[in-house]
């Protein structure tokens, strides 16, 4: 290995940032959908030409918009998820904080949600009256309103029981400039506590692939611990709720996005040791695995320590860590710094994490 | 985690590193035969920690990579039938057949479903009588007992409807086949910790003395690996070819004899065409004439497909060492993770596929120089 001639391999650097557009699956496959590279393609090269005439804006995961002078961010989400009910959550609660965790990264205060049903014939009403009253109770806790809604029933054996879609708007601060974009070097990358509790929560209820364990989903609400962190340091520069292909899938973009390179110490990466071992167990990498209560934020060198005190002195950031730093070095690239002390290139995955086989 | 973190505590890895640079004197070429070892080579850039004159050739033991196109056709084939549920690894999902992959399948309407254990396929042929389950049973040494469990269980049960198309290979051949070819540069292996602790590693002597190559039984966290490569690099400096076993926590000489036992019952040995490599006598099992009614090659009558390979992939002769990935005209040009022409370029251990990513580490360090 230590005897690789660089050349041909610089040489192949065009071709992996900018592969032809979706031209191996002539349908959609599973992995369109799994957040990673395929997704990303998908939205590159149909949904951006299809939608997005001359204007240039980002397709992200959540829009600030101007309107009569206030900034309005806007976002939506769709919840496929089987099962439907997984330790720590349902599909119900899980589609109230999803959506407002997309509001919650661009720094803005969620305001109110919209519901949309497609249930499928057959789905028992007990089922969906614990669905939608977790929902309710998601949404008030967390103090946003449901305000709107739409419900559409499919014949049986066309959907998976219920599919949600949740949209919301918020309310931005004039003073808060939250982009990928703005991720400099220098700057310092938090995650706000353990990665991996999602996905691996989710996965040992998977048919086929049950496993006892202790795992809950961290499904949370992040727009008040974004608050308190904005509170301690208005100048965050990126955040980030690292959902579908977890936190290397998050931090990649970013550093696509900046233009700058990510380093991360992955020892200093917490991760909860029932959630470690699972992983072990099926093949998988932790950085890969999905959150739904957890962020990132890049801040300012000088702002790191205020921002960990603020995150760590939150019920839902008493865990937070430093995990990295933004560096000028490796562009687009996401760097580990081993628990060996040696580095690996943390690439994007290309569709779903695939269990190995050995 | 007992038993795991011991075994990655990153102090120790730069001593044992820090002896392997002080007494290599020469240029080694060692290969690590399994798949597991490369992953956690490159998962861990335990590389970047030895000498230059140190070479790690990633050796044939991928089973997604080695497993011959033909076999990927018929998997296609027999998992786009209407009455069969397909089982697989995961990671056999996405690698490229003629003409598509099984997620391609999946998404055109087959049953193709990830399974963790051949045990479930059972399962499913138990639960889904009126339907053919099929299971992909390939691997190495390692997978084989579960794989030969199930096709026992499904006999004893009686079950019809279970069937396995079955791509077994073994190690020891494919290190003679390796030793034997002209173009060879290995010098010495690390080889398969959990293959050995299947078959113990009663094979492995005669390959020693008649090559004269250093073998040692090396397992896979950090620690393990850099243990395995200094006691290599320990013989290969001396001129001795001994077998050493650096993995006695979990291997012993006989291995694990119920398990031998059941392989002998179920699984006979035969030729195996090797991904890229092509045919190597007795390198492989199938399944044994009293379980013939198991092969799903004869129940779906797929013998009539022959495949031939992309001439434009030079896989063999990467998974023998024989040339680096960065040799092949293809290698990242129309080859790379995303549009693979080869299984060596599909699994996150194949041998292309870690020097695609590596490489980019590679160009990294040029900046900063």
């Amino acid at each position: 290995m230590t005897a690789v001639s660089p050349t041909p391999a610089a040489a192949s650097l065009a071709d992996w940032s900018c592969p032809l557009p979706l031209r191996d699956y002539p349908s959609i496959v599973m992995g369109h959908g799994g957040g990673g590279q395929l997704s990303a393609e998908l939205v590159e090269h149909l949904f951006r030409p299809a939608f997005g005439g001359s204007d240039p804006a980002p397709l992200t995961d959540s829009a600030v918009l101007t309107l009569s002078g206030a900034r309005i961010a806007y976002s939506t989400d769709s919840f496929v998820i089987k099962p439907l009910v997984f330790p720590g959550g349902t599909i119900g609660s899980l589609a109230v904080h999803g959506t407002i965790n997309d509001l919650a990264m661009s720094g803005a205060m969620p305001v109110a949600l919209s519901a949309g049903f497609i249930l499928e014939e057959g789905l028992p009403m007990e089922l969906l009256a614990r669905i939608v009253n977790d929902m309710g109770a998601a949404a008030r806790a967390a103090g946003v309103r449901i305000v709107t809604g739409d419900t559409k029933v499919v014949e049986r054996g066309k959907g998976d029981g219920i599919y949600i879609n949740t949209s919301g708007i918020g309310v931005v601060g004039a003073e808060v400039h939250i982009a990928p974009s703005r991720a400099r070097a220098g700057d310092v990358v938090l995650v706000s506590g353990t990665i991996g509790d999602h996905g691996m929560a989710i996965m040992s209820q998977r048919e086929g692939l049950e496993f006892e364990t202790t795992i809950e989903s961290d499904s949370a609400a992040l727009h008040t611990l974004v608050a308190a962190l904005l509170a301690a340091v208005p100048d965050v520069h990126v955040l980030r709720d690292p959902t579908r292909g977890g936190v290397a899938s998050s931090l990649n973009e970013i550093a696509a996005d900046a233009g700058v390179g990510i380093e991360v110490n992955e020892e200093h990466v917490p991760v909860r040791g029932p959630v470690r071992a699972a992983c072990e167990l099926l093949g998988l990498d932790p950085f890969f695995v999905a959150n739904e209560g957890k962020l990132l934020a890049i801040v300012p060198p000088e702002a790191a320590d205020q921002a960990l005190a603020a995150l760590r002195a939150h019920p839902l950031g008493s865990e937070a860590a430093i995990i990295g730093r933004v560096v000028r070095e490796h562009p687009g690239m996401l760097v580990g710094r081993t628990g060996i002390g040696a580095r690996r290139v943390i690439t994007m995955q290309i569709g779903e994490q695939l269990p190995r086989i050995c | 985690m007992k038993y795991l973190t011991e075994f990655r505590d990153g102090a120790i890895a730069q001593r044992l590193a820090a002896e392997i640079r002080q007494i290599t004197t020469k240029p080694w070429a060692i290969m690590e035969v399994c798949g597991g070892q490369t992953h956690s080579i490159l998962r861990n850039g335990i590389d970047q920690l030895l000498p230059p004159e140190i070479e790690l050739i990633h050796g044939p033991g991928c089973p997604v990579c080695v497993t011959p196109l033909e076999m990927i056709d018929k998997a296609l084939a027999i998992a786009a039938l209407p009455d069969v549920i397909f089982c697989s690894f995961g990671d056999m999902l996405r690698v490229p057949g003629s003409d598509r992959d099984l997620f391609r399948v999946k998404s055109e309407g087959g049953d193709v479903r990830i399974v963790y254990s051949p045990l479930d396929a059972v399962a499913l042929a138990r639960q889904h009588p009126t339907r053919q389950v099929v299971f992909f049973g390939i691997g190495f040494e390692t997978t084989a007992p579960a794989n030969a469990m199930a096709v026992h269980m499904a006999k004893r049960e009686g079950l019809t409807n279970f069937s396995m198309l079955v791509s077994h290979v073994l190690v020891p051949p494919a290190i003679d086949a390796i030793m034997n070819a002209p173009a060879n540069r290995v010098q010495a292996f690390l080889a398969a910790g959990h293959v050995c602790s299947v078959m113990g590693f009663w094979q492995y002597p005669p390959l020693a003395t008649r090559h004269r190559v250093p073998i040692v039984i090396t397992g896979f966290e950090p620690l393990d690996v850099l243990d395995g490569i200094l006691r290599t690099v320990r013989q290969l400096e001396a001129g001795e070819h001994r077998v050493e076993n650096a993995y006695e926590r979990v291997v012993t000489f006989d291995g694990n004899l119920p398990a031998q036992q059941l392989l002998d019952e179920v699984f006979a040995e035969s030729d195996r065409a090797w991904r890229g490599i092509g045919v190597i006598p007795r390198s492989g099992w199938r399944l044994s004439d009293a379980y013939a009614d198991f092969d799903a090659e004869h129940r779906f009558d797929v013998r009539d497909i022959t495949t031939v390979e992309s001439a434009r992939c030079r896989a063999g002769e990467v998974l023998q060492g024989a040339i680096k990935p960065t040799d092949c005209a293809a290698f990242g040009a129309e080859c790379t993770p995303r549009t693979p022409l080869g299984a060596t370029m599909v699994s996150t251990e194949g041998a292309c596929a870690a020097y695609f990513n590596y490489g980019r580490v590679v160009q990294l360090e040029r900046v900063r120089v």
